[in-house]
C-alpha cells in the first residue's frame, strides 16, 4: 500500500480539527486561562499532542500563551472574527480630528473613502481652508480606477476583482488598459500610497493612502486632492504632500488599534 | 534663528483634565489627558476631589509641553478653561480643600432652591439666571451648613472658588476668578461686574470667601516655571470665544453631552423673556464686558449613549446615523428626552421623557431618526427663543463638539434651522478658546482680526427641506413636549 496522506471521504471528520474545536470551546468557557496538563485532563489526551494543537492555533493566533504563566487563553484574532465590518459612520468619527489636521497642514480639501458595490463612497469631506464656496461631497461616489482612493482600496482589497473593462476615460490621461492599471496597483502596493495625476478630472491631483484597523486589514483610505500646480508643480509630484496624508493615515491607523 | 512660541491652554471637563499646545495658526501640536473620579455618594449627588484634579492638570501641563518636543519657556502663555459652577471650599491656610467639590450636576440643593423661591425675581434681574439647582450659590450655602464652615467662611479663612479659581491658586497663588465663572454663581450682578451683597444675603454666603473677579483674559501671575496664567473662561464662553463669535448675533452651539447654544449680545446684558440665560461672554483685559445669551438642554448627545447603554440598540454612538439610515424618516414617532425635567427654553423640573407618535409600523430605525431629530429640534427651540430675545435673526449656525462627525444630525439641524449648519476646522473649540485669550492677553496675537483669520469652514450642511414639511414636523415635535409636563408630581 502506498503511503500517502489519507483524504477524508464524504461523511468523514478531520480528527486534529476537532481536536482544536474543543480547545476553544474549552478555553471559552469559563474567564480562566488553562495549562497544558489541564487541557490534556479535561480531553483525555498526551500533552505532546495537544502541544501540536496548541502551537499551530498560536500560530493563526485563534489562542494566545500568557507570558507569565504558560497558561492559554483565546487571541484577539479570534475575538475579531465575528466583527469584521468597520462602520463607516465610525471611521469618520475616529478620524475626524486628523482629516481636520491634514486639511489644515496641507491647505488642500481633505476626502476619505471605502469601497462600496465597485465604487469610492465618500464618508468625509473636509473643505479647502480658504474659505471660498465648497459643497460637502459625502456620500457621493468616485470611480475606482480615476482616483487616488479608489487606487488605494484596490489595491488592499482582499476580494478585489479589478473594474469590468470598458474602464471610463475620464481624461485622456486615465488609466484604460487593465494591464496599466493593474501594474499601478503593484506600485501602489509597494510603496503604500497612491497619486491620480489628472486621471480623473484636468488640472487636480490627488494623494491617498490606506487606514488600517487593528488587524491591518484596509478599512479606509485618506488623501486630498487639489491644483496640479499646487501638489504637483512642473508635474513633479511635491514629496511634502504625501507625508502629510501618509503621516495622517498612520495617525488613524494607530487610533484604530487602540 | 529663535525657537517658536507657542500657547497652551488647560481644559479641566466634568470627566477629563486636558492639556492642548497650539501654534500660531491655531493647528494642535499636542494633547494630552486624564481622568478623574465621578463620586455617587447618593442619588443625585455628584462630587470631585479638587486634590485630584489639580494633580491630573499638572500631570496634563507637564506631559503636553514635553509631547509636543519643547521647553517652558517656549510657551508663551497659557491659558485655563473649566467645567463651569462646579464648588470647591479651601483652607486659606494649608490650599487644601475642606470639602468634596460639589459638581454642576450634583442635585442634593434642590430643597434649597426651592425655598429661594421668594427671591427669584431678584436672581433673574441681578445675576441673570433662573433658581436651580445647576449653579455655584445654593452648592455653597449648602456645603457651609453640612461642614459647619460658616465662621470660618466669614473669617476668611475658608475659600469658594470655582475650578478656575482653584487652578489659578494652585498655578500662581492668588484668589481670582474670572468674570465668566463669576457670572454663574448666582453671586454676581450681571450689570456692574461685582459680587452683590443682596444675592450674598438671600443666599447666605459670606463675602470673605470669595475670590476676586479679574477679566477673562490678563496676567493674572506665572507659574512654578515662569509660565504667564494669562486667561480663564467657563468652557461654554470659550468654545464661543475659539469659535471667534466676536460681533454680536454671532451664535455658536457645542454638541456633547447636553448641548449649548451661545450668542454674542454685544456690550449689554439682555434680560431674556424666553427662558435663556443672560452670562458674561467675555472681558479682555480692560475693556469692556461682551455678553451672551445662552440656551442650555441637558440631554442631546447622551440621549444616543442612552440609545447604547440602555437599550443596546447600537454598539457605538456612531453607529446611531447608520441605524438612522435604514429609513427614509421619523415614521411618525417623536422622543423628547426629558430625562431630568427640560432645561432651555421650558425649565420644566416636572417633565419627564416620552416617546410620542408609535405605531405597529415604528422601527429602531425611526425610533433612531428620532433620537437625532430630538437635538435638532431642542436646538430650534433655544434658536427661536434666541431670535426674539434678541431681536435678531440666526443666519447660520456654527455648531462644534463630538456630534458635529454625525452627517445626518448636521443635515437635519440645517432642514429644522432653516440656515447653514457651519462645522469649523478645529474641532477643539473650547482649548481654542482659552488659548486665543491667553494669547491675546500676552501679545502673542495682536487682535481679534488675527484670531478670526485662523477660523476656516471645515463642512457646510444647506437646508433642503420644504417650509410645509418643517412647520408639520414643528407642530408634532411641540405636540410631544406638550406630553412630557407635568409629569412628577411635587412632593410635600
Amino acid at each position: 500500500m502506498p503511503n500517502c496522506a489519507r483524504v477524508p471521504g464524504v461523511g468523514e471528520t478531520i480528527q486534529s480539527v476537532e481536536r482544536a474545536a474543543a480547545i476553544l470551546r474549552l478555553l471559552a468557557s469559563g474567564h480562566r486561562q488553562l495549562g497544558v496538563a489541564e487541557l490534556a485532563r479535561a480531553m483525555g489526551l498526551p500533552k505532546g499532542t495537544l502541544h501540536g494543537i496548541l502551537r499551530t492555533l498560536v500560530h493563526v493566533g485563534f489562542v494566545e500563551q500568557d507570558q507569565a504563566t504558560g497558561k492559554y487563553r483565546l487571541g484577539a484574532t479570534l475575538l475579531h472574527l465575528g466583527s469584521s465590518y468597520l462602520d463607516v459612520n465610525e471611521l469618520r468619527t475616529r478620524s475626524i480630528n486628523w482629516a481636520d489636521a491634514l486639511a489644515g497642514r496641507s491647505r488642500e480639501s481633505a476626502w476619505i473613502g471605502t469601497l462600496h458595490e465597485g465604487h469610492v463612497l465618500v464618508i468625509h469631506h473636509v473643505f479647502r481652508p480658504d474659505d471660498s464656496m465648497q459643497t460637502l461631497q459625502v456620500g457621493t461616489y468616485l470611480p475606482t480606477h480615476a482616483s487616488a482612493l479608489g487606487k488605494v482600496l484596490l489595491a488592499h482589497d482582499p476580494y478585489a476583482e479589478p473594474p469590468a473593462p470598458p474602464l471610463h476615460p475620464h481624461t485622456k490621461r486615465t488609466l484604460v488598459e487593465p494591464a496599466a492599471l493593474e501594474a499601478e496597483l503593484d506600485r501602489v502596493r509597494a510603496r503604500g500610497w497612491a497619486a491620480e495625476m489628472e486621471e480623473l478630472t484636468e488640472g487636480e491631483v490627488a494623494i491617498a493612502a490606506p487606514i488600517k484597523d487593528r488587524r491591518g486589514i484596509v478599512v479606509g483610505a485618506i488623501g486630498i486632492r487639489g491644483a496640479v500646480e499646487r501638489l504637483a508643480p512642473g508635474e513633479t509630484l511635491n514629496m511634502e504632500f504625501v507625508s502629510y496624508v501618509r503621516d495622517a493615515a498612520r495617525a488613524i491607523t494607530r487610533d484604530l488599534a487602540r | 534663528m529663535p525657537r517658536p512660541h507657542y500657547v497652551a491652554a488647560i481644559d479641566q471637563g466634568t470627566t477629563s483634565s486636558r492639556c492642548i499646545v497650539f501654534d500660531q495658526a491655531g493647528h494642535i501640536i499636542s494633547v494630552a489627558q486624564r481622568e478623574h473620579r465621578q463620586i455617587f455618594p447618593r442619588p443625585g449627588w455628584v462630587e470631585h476631589d479638587a486634590d485630584e484634579i489639580w494633580q491630573a492638570v499638572r500631570g496634563v501641563l507637564e506631559e503636553a509641553v514635553s509631547g509636543a518636543g519643547i521647553e517652558d519657556a517656549q510657551i508663551a502663555a497659557l491659558g485655563i478653561t473649566n467645567q463651569r459652577e462646579t464648588t470647591v471650599l479651601w483652607e486659606r491656610a494649608t490650599g487644601r480643600p475642606v470639602c468634596p467639590a460639589v459638581v454642576w450636576q450634583d442635585t442634593r440643593t434642590d430643597a434649597l432652591t426651592r425655598a429661594l423661591a421668594e427671591h427669584e425675581g431678584l436672581f433673574k434681574e441681578r445675576a441673570g439666571l433662573p433658581l436651580a439647582t445647576y449653579f455655584s450659590g445654593p452648592k455653597i450655602r449648602w456645603l457651609l451648613d453640612a461642614y459647619g464652615l460658616r465662621e470660618r467662611a466669614e473669617r476668611g479663612e475658608v475659600l469658594f472658588g470655582t475650578m478656575d479659581s482653584w487652578l489659578l491658586w494652585n498655578l500662581t497663588g492668588r484668589h481670582l476668578t474670572d468674570v465668566t465663572n463669576a457670572s454663574r454663581t448666582m453671586l454676581m450682578n450681571i450689570h456692574t461686574l461685582a459680587w452683590d451683597d443682596e444675592l450674598l444675603a438671600a443666599l447666605g454666603v459670606p463675602r470673605a470667601m470669595l475670590p476676586e473677579i479679574r477679566p477673562s483674559a490678563e496676567v493674572y501671575g506665572h507659574t512654578a516655571a515662569g509660565v504667564p496664567v494669562a486667561a480663564a473662561l467657563g468652557d461654554q464662553q470659550a468654545a464661543l470665544f475659539g469659535q471667534t463669535c466676536f460681533a454680536p448675533g454671532e451664535v455658536k452651539s457645542t454638541y456633547g453631552s447636553g448641548s449649548f447654544l451661545l450668542m454674542n449680545t454685544g456690550q449689554e446684558p439682555v434680560v431674556s423673556k424666553h427662558g435663556l440665560l443672560t452670562t458674561v461672554g467675555y472681558r479682555i483685559g480692560d475693556g469692556p464686558a461682551t455678553y451672551a445669551l445662552e440656551g442650555a438642554i441637558a440631554v442631546t448627545g447622551s440621549l444616543v449613549q442612552w440609545l447604547r447603554d440602555n437599550l443596546g440598540l447600537i454598539s457605538s454612538a456612531a453607529e446611531i446615523e447608520t441605524l438612522a439610515r435604514t429609513v427614509d424618516d421619523n415614521g411618525g414617532c417623536y422622543f423628547v428626552p426629558a430625562f431630568s425635567g427640560l432645561f432651555a427654553p421650558h425649565w420644566r423640573a416636572d417633565a419627564r421623557g416620552v416617546i410620542a407618535g408609535l405605531t405597529g409600523f415604528v422601527n429602531k430605525g425611526h425610533i433612531a431618526r428620532a433620537v437625532l431629530e430630538a437635538t435638532a429640534w431642542q436646538t430650534r427651540e433655544v434658536v427661536d427663543a434666541m431670535n426674539a430675545d434678541s431681536g435678531l435673526d440666526l443666519t447660520t449656525l456654527r455648531a462644534d463638539g463630538g456630534m458635529t462627525a454625525d452627517n445626518l444630525l448636521m443635515q437635519t439641524l440645517a432642514d429644522v434651522l432653516a440656515v447653514p449648519v457651519i462645522r469649523p476646522m478645529v474641532a477643539e473649540t473650547t482649548a481654542l478658546g482659552a488659548a486665543y485669550a491667553a494669547g491675546l492677553a500676552t501679545g502673542y496675537w495682536p487682535d481679534l482680526d488675527s484670531l478670526r483669520a485662523n477660523w476656516h469652514k471645515a463642512a457646510e450642511w444647506r437646508p433642503a427641506i420644504d417650509e410645509s414639511t418643517r412647520e408639520r414636523e414643528y407642530r408634532n415635535w411641540k405636540k410631544a413636549v406638550a406630553r412630557t409636563l407635568g409629569w412628577v408630581e411635587q412632593e410635600g
